[in-house]
């Protein structure tokens, strides 16, 4: 059952107790391609990701992926049928070991012990942890967990990755690494879906991106077009900022 | 070379075969022990292997999957006195009764699984759950006249008999539980070394981690507590008929939670060997100053309370954490 959208979310709101966290957002993921999304803090982007694992339910709107309604799937559902993400606020399983860690992950596609330590080998490998294979994921530095969140995340084999602020916490060097490594997981075809904040980070990276703010998809397209929107300058730096950049 | 050697089977690493050995000539040499120890002695060896299994049975779902329950107690009441009670008014054989037992404290956990899982219940919540099922057992075992009330119940005694599992000697259950307390160890090892043991370990993490990588928490907590209130309902048929005597506060009582958790946690909750440890220290413990304090039955508690608090400031990982702490350390060898 091949359908011609990949991802593709049609008006989906979710409120708390009346605040709208996020309000008929809708978006389209191609497969294959990077996707930013950012927002001032408290714009509902990590609600939208939560909403689209399954975390949340929405109140209203579907989630389609590869033809199939989402909507009411738990995470781990949406992590079978190829979706998954990382969190803003790293969550290693602490006393595992890093390749316990990964291992968990892997587990999610065979039920084969050797398969799955021969995958998380290589995964170690690809994001550069392997000689930290053995040690306690609480032993490891920040920029080697959110190593290890990826690495986690790749074990699932998702056709999809929504990442959550992975370069949060880090100085340049880090995160350059971690740009390389999100460019060849792209090249190895799985499609990507990314909040940043970090500006000159996500221009780079992305194929498009979407702005949110107070819940509301206020610009979608090209990252120079989106970087020139008036609501986005607006959105970032106040009203009459516009005009000052004029 | 070296390197290819080291990337295989760290997650299916099974004994080397001098550990086998190891472990097999320990296991053949238990079996010469009660020869040549006096019977209060095998007792407590009964006593050490029968906590043993419960433990197991604790640690499964308290250790491995992170779902702390203060009220195991349930499922060893459950287990002794359904076993006691078919054999009472239907002559039904213990051994077939223990696959009752097993049967009833399983469906009740899952009835409790469910309902706490399912609306999230975890930590402190679960745990009086727990605690709350276990007192309200307590109550009806207490009240309810066809189960005997607080007098409890008296097994008739057949004398030496296999079928009804009752022996005059000590030796046969000493031999039943040292066979059940390895099944369990062999069970729970196994179980660590697959992918449900991981899940589980992941669920006991971080449960949201886990849903995103593919992990149904639920599902995991359920087979916990499955194999969980199994092997502490098995345990509680065979405490029934070596005892031959059940009442309410033995078998429902906080104390025997308090007595079937605290063995796994002293011992290094969410290992293998860690109830055994814990009780083979904390249960001679407990035999021994129940001796020498007769009058004061209490004090063996306030011990265990000084041991947990030691423990939990001193030993985090537990006993098993020491243990291994002083052998890597010995070894010279990276953690």
């Amino acid at each position: 059952m091949e359908s011609n959208s990949f991802l593709q979310v049609i008006n989906i709101s979710k409120s708390f107790r009346g605040l709208n966290a996020v309000s008929n957002v809708s978006l389209k993921l191609n497969s294959g391609d990077i996707l930013g999304l950012i927002g001032p803090n408290g714009a509902g982007k990590t609600t939208l990701f939560n909403l689209i694992t399954g975390f949340l339910r929405p109140d209203s709107g579907t989630i389609e992926f590869l033809g199939r309604n989402l909507v009411g799937f738990e995470p781990h559902q949406n992590c079978k049928v190829g979706i998954t993400r990382t969190f803003q606020i790293v969550k290693p399983f602490s006393h595992l070991s890093t390749l316990e860690n990964i291992a968990v992950g892997c587990y999610n596609r065979t039920n084969d012990v050797r398969e799955v330590e021969e995958k998380a080998w290589e995964i170690l490998r690809f994001v550069g942890l392997e000689k930290k294979a053995l040690y306690p994921a609480s032993s490891l530095t920040t920029p080697d967990r959110k190593r290890l969140e990826l690495a986690r995340a790749l074990g699932t084999a998702p056709k999809l990755l929504l990442l959550d602020e992975v370069m949060a916490g880090l100085n340049p060097t880090e995160e350059s690494q971690i740009i390389d490594l999100v460019h060849k997981i792209r090249e190895s075809g799985i499609a990507i879906f990314i909040i940043e904040h970090h500006m000159r980070v996500i221009m780079g990276l992305s194929d498009r991106i979407i702005v949110l703010h107070h819940g509301v998809c206020i610009a979608d397209g090209e990252p120079r077009t989106v970087c020139e929107d008036r609501n986005v300058i607006e959105a970032y730096l106040g009203k009459g900022a516009y005009f000052a950049k004029n | 070379m070296h390197e290819q050697q080291q990337r295989q089977g760290y997650l299916s690493r099974g004994l080397s075969r001098r550990k086998w050995l190891i472990v097999g000539l320990i296991f053949i040499g238990l079996h010469f022990l009660p020869w040549t120890l006096a019977p209060q002695y095998v007792h407590i060896l009964i006593m050490i292997f029968l906590f043993t299994i419960m433990g197991q049975g604790w640690n499964i779902l308290g250790g491995y999957a992170g779902q702390f329950s203060f009220g195991h107690a349930l499922f060893f009441g459950l287990g002794a006195y359904t076993s006691t009670l078919m054999f009472i008014h239907w002559g039904l054989s213990p051994w077939i009764g223990m696959f009752f037992s097993c049967f009833i404290g399983i469906m009740m956990g899952l009835f409790i699984g469910y309902l706490s899982f399912r609306y999230g219940l975890t930590g402190p919540f679960f745990a009086l759950i727990m605690l709350a099922f276990a007192e309200i057992f307590h109550m009806i075992s207490i009240s309810w006249k066809a189960v005997g009330a607080a007098l409890g119940l008296l097994i008739p005694l057949k004398g030496t008999s296999f079928v009804f599992m009752q022996f005059i000697d000590k030796k046969p259950f000493y031999f039943i539980t040292l066979w059940m307390m390895v099944g369990s160890l062999y069970l729970i090892w196994r179980i660590e070394k697959t992918r449900m043991g991981l899940y589980f370990l992941a669920v006991r993490e971080d449960s949201d981690a886990a849903g995103a990588l593919g992990v149904n928490a639920f599902r995991y907590k359920m087979i916990a507590m499955m194999i969980s209130a199994g092997l502490t309902s098995i345990g509680g048929t065979i405490y029934a008929q070596y005892l031959l005597y059940i009442d309410p506060d033995i078998t429902f009582g906080v104390l025997n939670s308090v007595e079937i958790m605290i063995r796994p946690i002293i011992g290094g909750p969410g290992t293998v060997l860690g109830p055994l440890l814990g009780s083979l220290v904390l249960t001679p413990l407990a035999e021994f100053t129940r001796l020498v304090f007769q009058s004061y039955s209490g004090v063996y508690l306030m011990i265990y309370g000084m041991i947990l608090v030691a423990v939990i400031i001193f030993l985090p990982d537990g006993l098993i954490g020491f243990a291994k702490g002083i052998i890597n350390k010995a070894q010279r060898k990276v953690p």
